[in-house]
C-alpha cells in the first residue's frame, strides 16, 4: 500500500448566518501518494467547501485534517502559509497571475518565496516547469498577453513549482473551451502518469471526472462513493 | 531571500499604480518641505533676536548695585540690643569694584570661561549748544569687547578699531547723533557728573536695533571713559564674564557672588523673555509641519486603501500560494514606507532649496544694519527630524490598510469568482 499523502478525519462544517445550515457531515476519507482524484457532485453540494478545508486556506472546520501524516487542524495561520507553499499546489478556475510581472516571475514567486533554492536555480526550475506544460515561448511575456488556456497552463506551472504533495483544482477547466479543457487534462494525465504526481481536482464535468483514476461522489455534504 | 521578493512585489505594485503614489509622495513631499523652510526660517528669526540681546550681552554681569551696607556697624557693636537709626545711605563707595584686577585674573583662569571684558559705565551729558541730553558712555576694552560681543557687527558706520586708535573718541549711537546733528569727524562735548566737560572725537555711529538703546548710549574706550570720570585707570564698574556653556552661567552666577563679593547676574535672569519667545516660535513651527504631514498621511492612507481594493485577487493568489498574513502585511507597509521615505527626501531637497530662496528675500530694516536678507537655519537636525516624522507618519498610514490586507481571507475572493 502507498502512503497516504492528505487524510480528512470526520471533517464537519456548518454556515451560521443567518440560521446554522450543515455543508458538510462527517467526512472522512484518504488520497494516497499518485492518486488522480476527482470530486463531483452537484452545485452546492459542498465540494468546494471541501476542498478548501483540505487546502488548509478556510480553518473553521470541525474534525481533523492530515497532510503527508502530520495535523493541520489547530495550526496557526503562519505554519499554514508554509505548508500551503511546500506541500500545495493550487489551480483555480480562473488563473490569478499577477499582471504586473512576466509569466516566468508569476512561476518563481512561490519557489522565491519558499527559498529553498537560490533565484538562478528557481529560474532554472521555472523554465523546465513551463516546458513540460510546453509555454516557455512567452515566458517573458506578461499574463495579459496570452490566451485563457496559456494562462491557465502557466497557473498549472506556478503550482508545480515547489514539487508539491498534492495538485489541488477547484474547476481547473471551467473558464475553457473544448479544445483548452483537453490540453489541461491532457497536461493533468501526464503529471499523473509520468511525473507519479498526485491530484485533487474538483469538476462538475462529469466527462472530465470519467477519465480520472477515482471518483469521490459528493450530494447534500456527503460523500456517496 | 524573502526580503527582496517583498521589497520587489512592493515596487511593482507601486509602480503599477504609479500617478497614485506620486499623488501620495507629493503630499509627503510638500508637508516636509514646508516643514524645513518653517523651521529653518524661524529659528533664523530666532537666532537672530537671540543673538540682538544674547550674543551682546555677558552671560554673568558683575557689578556693585549702589546700596547701603546690609551689616552697619551698630550691628557689630551691639549685638543683641534693638537700635533705631533711620534713613540709611549708601556711602560714597559707589560702583567701583574693587580689586578688579585680581578678579580679572582669576576668571581667566577659569577653564569655563571664553572670556572677561572689564567696563566702565559713565553717567553724562551729551552739550549740544544750549541743550544738554543726557546719555551714557560705556567704556570698553575694544578688542576684548569685538572678540566676544561682536561689538564690530553693530557699528554701522565707521570703523570700530578707531575707538581703540584714535585718542578721545566716541562712537555714538546712531539716534543720539541725530538729535545732535553729529557727523563722523566732528568734535562733541560732553559733561561729567563730577561737572568736568570734555571734548571727544565722533568715529563712528552704532545701531543695537533698539531704538530706545541707541538715543542714550554709545561707547569710548576704557582710558577715555575714566578720564572723564576723573578716575585712575585701575577704575572699573562692570566686568562681563562670556561663558563656553551659556547654561551653566546662573550656577556660576551663585558661585561669583560668594568669592567676589560683588553683584552678580546671569544672562538667564536678566533677559528672561527671549527664551519664551524661541520657544514659542518653535512650537508653531513644528505643530505646523506636523499637521500637514498628517494631512499628507491621510492620502496615502486613501491611496492604499484602494489599492487593496483593486489587487484584492493578487493578495489572495499569494496568500494562497504560501505568504502569511505577516508577508502581506510587510509589503504593505513597504509600499508606505517607500512613499515616506522618497517623498520626504525630495521634501529635505525642496525644503533646502525654499530656505535657500528665503535666504535670498531682502530684508533691510533700520533696526538691523548687518542683515541684508531673511535670516534662516540650516541645522541639520531639522532635516533629521524631517524625515523621521515623515517615515513615522507613512507608517502609520500604511499600518491601517496593510492589517486589513493582511486579514484577507483568500478564500472569499477565490469562491467569488
Amino acid at each position: 500500500m502507498s502512503k497516504i499523502i492528505l487524510e480528512a478525519k470526520d471533517i464537519e462544517k456548518s454556515f451560521h448566518d443567518p440560521i446554522t445550515i450543515p455543508i458538510l457531515k462527517k467526512i472522512s476519507f484518504s488520497i494516497n501518494k499518485g492518486d488522480f482524484v476527482s470530486v463531483i457532485g452537484k452545485s452546492g453540494c459542498g465540494k468546494s467547501t471541501l476542498l478548501y478545508i483540505l487546502s488548509t486556506m478556510d480553518t473553521d472546520y470541525e474534525g481533523q485534517l492530515y497532510i503527508d501524516q502530520e495535523l493541520m487542524t489547530g495550526k496557526k495561520e503562519k505554519e499554514l502559509a508554509r505548508v500551503r507553499n511546500e506541500k500545495i499546489g493550487f489551480v483555480f478556475q480562473f488563473h490569478y497571475l499577477l499582471n504586473e510581472f512576466s509569466v516566468l516571475k508569476n512561476v518563481m514567486l512561490p519557489a522565491i518565496k519558499l527559498a529553498k533554492y537560490s533565484i538562478q536555480e528557481i529560474e532554472h526550475r521555472a523554465y523546465e516547469k513551463l516546458k513540460i506544460l510546453d509555454i516557455e515561448k512567452e515566458a517573458l511575456k506578461k499574463p495579459n498577453q496570452l490566451s485563457g488556456g496559456q494562462k491557465q497552463r502557466v497557473a498549472i506551472a506556478r503550482a508545480l513549482i515547489n514539487d508539491p504533495f498534492i495538485i489541488m483544482g477547484d474547476e481547473p477547466t471551467g473558464n475553457l473551451d473544448k479544445k483548452n479543457s483537453d490540453i489541461v487534462f491532457d497536461i493533468f494525465t501526464n503529471l499523473a502518469e509520468t511525473f507519479k504526481q498526485t491530484l485533487l481536482i474538483v469538476t462538475h464535468d462529469n466527462e472530465f471526472a470519467s477519465k480520472t483514476q477515482r471518483i469521490i461522489e459528493m450530494s447534500d455534504g456527503r460523500i456517496l462513493s | 531571500m524573502i526580503k527582496p521578493l517583498i521589497i520587489d512585489i512592493a515596487k511593482s505594485l507601486l509602480l503599477a499604480r504609479w500617478r497614485q503614489t506620486l499623488v501620495a509622495a507629493v503630499g509627503v513631499t510638500f508637508g516636509i518641505t514646508m516643514f524645513i523652510t518653517l523651521l529653518g526660517f524661524m529659528n533664523g528669526l530666532n537666532d537672530l533676536l537671540d543673538g540682538l540681546i544674547l550674543n551682546r550681552t555677558a552671560h554673568i554681569r558683575l557689578f556693585n548695585e549702589i546700596k547701603p551696607s546690609t551689616i552697619q556697624p551698630i550691628d557689630l557693636a551691639l549685638r543683641n540690643d534693638i537700635h533705631f537709626i533711620n534713613s540709611i545711605k549708601p556711602n560714597g563707595h559707589g560702583q567701583e569694584i574693587d580689586n578688579n584686577l585680581a578678579i580679572i585674573a582669576s576668571l581667566k583662569k577659569d577653564s569655563r570661561v571664553m572670556g572677561v571684558t572689564p567696563k566702565v559705565t559713565a553717567q553724562v551729558f551729551y552739550n549740544v549748544g544750549k541743550v544738554d541730553i543726557t546719555g551714557v558712555i560705556n567704556g570698553i576694552d575694544v578688542e576684548a569687547e569685538n572678540k566676544l560681543f561682536h561689538f564690530q557687527e553693530y557699528v554701522s558706520h565707521g570703523n570700530y578699531i578707531d575707538l581703540k586708535n584714535i585718542p578721545n573718541s566716541i562712537i555714538l549711537g546712531k539716534a543720539a547723533a541725530d538729535k545732535m546733528l553729529a557727523n563722523i569727524g566732528d568734535m562733541i562735548q560732553v559733561t561729567s557728573p563730577n561737572g568736568e566737560r570734555q571734548t571727544l572725537k565722533v568715529v563712528g555711529f552704532f545701531q543695537s536695533g533698539l531704538q530706545e538703546l541707541d538715543k542714550v548710549q554709545s561707547y569710548a574706550s576704557l582710558a577715555t571713559t575714566q578720564k572723564i570720570l576723573g578716575k585712575s585707570n585701575s577704575f572699573i564698574t562692570d566686568i562681563g564674564v562670556k561663558l563656553f556653556d551659556i547654561s551653566k552661567a546662573p550656577a556660576m552666577a551663585k558661585e561669583f557672588l560668594k568669592i567676589y563679593e560683588t553683584d552678580a547676574e546671569d544672562i538667564q535672569t536678566a533677559n528672561a523673555q527671549f527664551e519664551t519667545g524661541s520657544n514659542v516660535r518653535s512650537i508653531i513651527s513644528y505643530a505646523v509641519g506636523v499637521t500637514l504631514l498628517i494631512v499628507a498621511g491621510f492620502g496615502i492612507y486613501n491611496i492604499l486603501n484602494m489599492m487593496i481594493y483593486e489587487k484584492m485577487d493578487s493578495i489572495a493568489i499569494l496568500k494562497a500560494t504560501g505568504f502569511s498574513g505577516q508577508d502581506v502585511k510587510r509589503i504593505f507597509i513597504t509600499i508606505a514606507l517607500s512613499i515616506g521615505l522618497f517623498g520626504g527626501l525630495l521634501g529635505l531637497v525642496f525644503g533646502f532649496l525654499t530656505s535657500l530662496a528665503v535666504d535670498q528675500i531682502p530684508f533691510n530694516t533700520a533696526a538691523l544694519p548687518t542683515i541684508k536678507t531673511f535670516p534662516v537655519n540650516y541645522n541639520p537636525k531639522f532635516y533629521i527630524i524631517g524625515i523621521t516624522f515623515s517615515l513615522i507618519t507613512t507608517y502609520f498610514a500604511g499600518w491601517l490598510p496593510a492589517r486589513k490586507a493582511s486579514q484577507i481571507d483568500p478564500v472569499d475572493i477565490i469562491r467569488g469568482k
